[in-house]
């Protein structure tokens, strides 16, 4: 045994530092715990300040004494490694490793243990933590928003099939997937449009909703009869008009009339609201911006002047201000650049003015992607005789939407998560709905709640979202 | 002829359709305002506004004129966007800095920080701070004060306030100081040229910036006070402090998310840039003899500040464009005094918004411009 330095521990005296280092961070990690979850101080003893300071000091010196290099012993060497590198480190490991400590006992009992879940009125809330019974009562009003408790069957239905619509492409067999685009671009929004229309919105407008339905499934059936090159103008143009026909030639009116059945109640949108709305307006907008912004992409490169400079000055001009500003032009502005008569309703207005704004941000995002392709891919299409449309669709857009995966994903985050301001035009989503129960006289005093379980319901959506287009990001992502 | 035809008829009726929709809504709006007996015109900026701000940078009540009501609101929006600039930078360095060291634990907690608040909607957030948290505070005569002179209570914080005297030689020094340096700084780069040498300017910049402001509160008459809040009873419930600068709860509560929500993602750019500059970068300078500090100031930082700008512009430009939020907590910032109260006041819907909107526009292109221009000046030049 050689002579023991300590301020410079050694692999000679292994065991003997090891043993010390360990004891005395245990004991600092054990005196903190007992501190925070049993509020038993056994440095008590100690004047107040040393006693505080004491953990830290003992943690410290625990950490020195077991930084030795190589040790032979690969647990330590990763401990080493990872979280003591050197002093100053040690000290900030420590401090993490006791404000972990130090908060765990705290949040728990506002969570869980002091918090009360049962019961249906405010007075089960006594205790010191959560009132989660709050959120039980309010529940429907969060997620549904004012929309009569009756028919909330109809959103949850509708949610329900639109996921199940959605989720098509996962089960789609190779024969399919051709058409898969074409079925998310244009199908599938327009059959959630008809759903959110005509089933959530209800009222006699309900028969258009089942016209729909079915002109959308004899033209998808007759639809693989149809020979490829004619495919996409079929799809245009074959399902709108049967909807038509549906409407005023095989199903007109008076014939309704005769075996007319009572429609789904009709419920406005000011009624909407909740978790529900920030759904619709989220789904909406996507499908909108998308599209736009691409197009505005496109001509902010675009070989004409004008059609460029157009492009420019809208995004822009969108990029430039605030999204509230954009709604309160759509709430008190917009009304007034149209026809006396014609009347837009609120919720549209707002989808509008979102799609809009975020469209720009949709086509900067676009712009890089077609940026970052090099020169050669516009010129091998050309030289193979594309024109400009098929060249963009069929060479230049499919690499630079994939290059662009990430960006759009965090527009579309950013996105869901403004939809809280449309509390602007009036419209309350789950945010505006716990603004709403906040004030209201019989639970006043439970905006924590509130706002903890939002913020839970976000972050998870978001959090949920962000991953899903790192590993969209991973797929797509090719050798070049 | 067939080629030209092609390249005019498409821009042909691009324009004709804007000019259309444009037309369209310009005709509308003429009519309506006909209807509604509304006048179109800027002349009521000059009028009296007759509506109060609770929080206000320069003198201002109901008596003074609309444009004036519009400037309170700016000054606000500026206060509050250049206070949460300055937070969420010094955080999100930090953040994005911890993300990348070697210590598990310190990494880890600065990935939850960036994955818990971007997130969450700032609006949330705002209502979350404003709401709930800063109402948990106590009643001003609860308050205990925090290093013997700050106060923070559910009507907002109170510091104490400078009282300068001369207060203009004191920035006359520290201008004095800052143009010495830069000489000195120039000398030094000279010196170092033409004979090699380096010259300590880190530590005689900091010899300087002290010492020239102290040498004016010695021999220049400075003098600085300190007003510290003294807590008054105005009724027999009802307390407040008084003397001192008080920030009220909105101010904190917005300037507080604002820093927390876009430092998350100001640390995103950092790291990016960090890791932007390549290893190679790092050993070929270490190899050609500079030193760990020399390598991170001239090697490390002037590549990964050229990453590191220009998203960290924008995201600065996202701050002041989110401080719009203020209208959902009554902070007066410009879209509540502006566009909200005056709005409801006046009724001119399109001056109003459009003003505001220009405001904002105007903002964002100059701080653009500004970038570009900057962008180019710090791009390599490739040969």
């Amino acid at each position: 045994m050689s002579k023991i330095n300590f301020l410079k521990p050694d692999k000679e005296n292994l065991n003997t530092f090891l043993y010390l280092g360990s004891f005395l961070f245990v004991i600092s990690v054990i005196d903190v715990f007992l501190n925070s979850f049993f509020s038993l101080n056994i440095t008590g003893f100690l004047p107040s300040s040393l006693s505080f300071i004491i953990p830290i000091i003992l943690g410290f010196i625990g950490l020195h004494f077991i930084r030795i290099e190589h040790s032979g012993y690969k647990f330590l060497d990763q401990v080493n490694k990872n979280i003591n590198t050197n002093n100053f480190n040690a000290v900030l490991s420590l401090l993490i490793i006791f404000i972990i400590i130090k908060a765990t006992p705290p949040i728990l009992s506002w969570f869980l243990v002091d918090a009360s879940f049962a019961g249906d009125s405010k007075d089960v809330c006594s205790g010191t933590g959560a009132c989660w019974t709050y959120i039980k009562v309010w529940f429907r009003r969060f997620m549904y928003g004012m929309y009569p408790n009756a028919e909330q069957w109809r959103i949850n239905l509708s949610f329900i099939a639109l996921a199940l619509l959605g989720s098509v492409g996962y089960f789609a067999t190779e024969k399919f997937k051709k058409y898969l685009t074409l079925y998310y671009v244009v199908i599938y929004p327009f059959i959630a449009f008809l759903f959110i229309f005509f089933f959530i919105s209800g009222g006699p407008v309900f028969f258009d909703f089942s016209y729909g339905i079915i002109a959308a499934v004899i033209s998808i059936i007759i639809g693989f009869f149809i020979p490829g090159r004619f495919k996409f103008y079929y799809f245009i143009f074959v399902p709108i008009t049967l909807y038509i026909a549906l409407k005023y030639f095989i199903f007109y009116e008076e014939l309704i009339e005769l075996g007319k059945l009572d429609g789904l109640n009709w419920v406005e949108t000011g009624a909407w609201g909740g978790l529900s709305l920030t759904f619709i307006i989220s789904f909406f907008c996507l499908i909108f911006c998308f599209p736009i912004g691409m197009a505005f992409a496109l001509g902010r490169r675009s070989d004409f002047p004008l059609i460029r400079y157009i492009s420019i000055g809208f995004i822009e001009f969108w990029r430039g201000v605030p999204l509230i500003t954009v709604l309160f032009m759509s709430a008190v502005m917009f009304p007034m650049f149209l026809p006396e008569d014609f009347f837009i309703d609120k919720l549209v207005r707002a989808i509008i003015a979102i799609s809009l704004f975020e469209a720009a941000y949709v086509a900067e995002v676009i712009r890089g992607g077609l940026q970052a392709l090099p020169r050669g891919q516009y010129e091998a299409a050309k030289s193979l005789g594309m024109g400009y449309w098929k060249m963009h669709i069929f060479v230049i857009l499919p690499q630079a939407l994939k290059l662009v995966i990430p960006g759009i994903a965090n527009t579309f985050l950013a996105l869901v998560k403004d939809t809280p301001l449309i509390f602007v035009v009036g419209l309350l989503e789950i945010v505006g709905m716990l603004n709403l129960a906040k004030t209201n006289p019989e639970w006043l005093g439970f905006a924590m709640e509130g706002y903890v379980f939002a913020a839970i319901i976000f972050w998870i959506i978001c959090y949920a979202m962000s991953k899903y287009s790192y590993n969209l990001e991973q797929k797509y992502k090719t050798e070049r | 002829m067939d080629l030209k035809l092609q390249k005019i008829i498409p821009q042909l009726i691009t324009v004709l359709v804007v000019v259309l929709v444009f037309g369209f809504f310009t005709y509308n709006a003429q009519i309506n305002m006909e209807n509604r007996g509304i006048d179109f015109g800027y002349g009521f900026l000059s009028q009296e506004s007759s509506f109060d701000v609770q929080f206000s940078l320069i003198e201002y009540d109901g008596s003074h004129s609309y444009f004036r009501a519009y400037l309170v609101g700016l000054l606000n929006t500026i206060l509050v966007s250049v206070i949460g600039i300055i937070f969420a930078t010094i955080l999100g360095v930090i953040v994005g800095v911890a993300r990348l060291s070697p210590n598990y634990l310190i990494n880890q907690f600065a990935a939850f920080y960036v994955e818990f608040f971007r997130n969450i909607p700032l609006l949330l957030q705002i209502f979350f701070w404003y709401f709930a948290a800063l109402r948990a505070l106590p009643l001003p005569q609860d308050a205990d004060a925090m290093l013997g002179v700050f106060f923070l209570t559910i009507k907002g914080l109170y510091v104490p306030a400078f009282i300068w005297e001369n207060l203009n030689i004191f920035l006359y020094s520290i201008i004095a100081a800052i143009i010495a340096i830069v000489v000195i700084r120039i000398h030094a780069r000279k010196v170092q040229e033409t004979q090699g040498k380096q010259l300590p300017v880190f530590w005689i910049s900091v010899g300087l910036i002290f010492i020239l402001p102290l040498l004016s509160f010695l021999i220049g008459g400075v003098s600085l006070s300190f007003e510290i809040p003294k807590l008054k009873q105005l009724a027999t419930t009802s307390f407040i402090y008084e003397g001192g600068l008080s920030l009220p709860p909105e101010l904190i509560a917005l300037t507080l998310s604002l820093a927390l929500y876009t430092a998350t993602f100001i640390a995103e750019c950092v790291r990016a840039g960090i890791q932007g500059v390549g290893k190679g970068q790092k050993e070929a300078a270490a190899s050609i003899g500079l030193n760990p500090n020399q390598v991170l100031k001239l090697v490390v930082m002037p590549q990964a500040l050229r990453i590191i700008i220009p998203p960290t512009t924008n995201q600065y430009l996202n701050l002041t464009k989110n401080s719009s939020l203020a209208a959902a907590i009554a902070y007066p910032d410009l879209v509540l005094v502006f566009a909200g109260t005056a709005l409801m006041q006046t009724g001119k819907a399109i001056e109003i918004v459009s003003i505001t909107m220009l405001t904002y526009l105007s903002l964002s292109i100059s701080i653009s411009i500004l970038m570009n221009w900057y962008n180019k000046k710090i791009a390599i030049k490739e040969k």
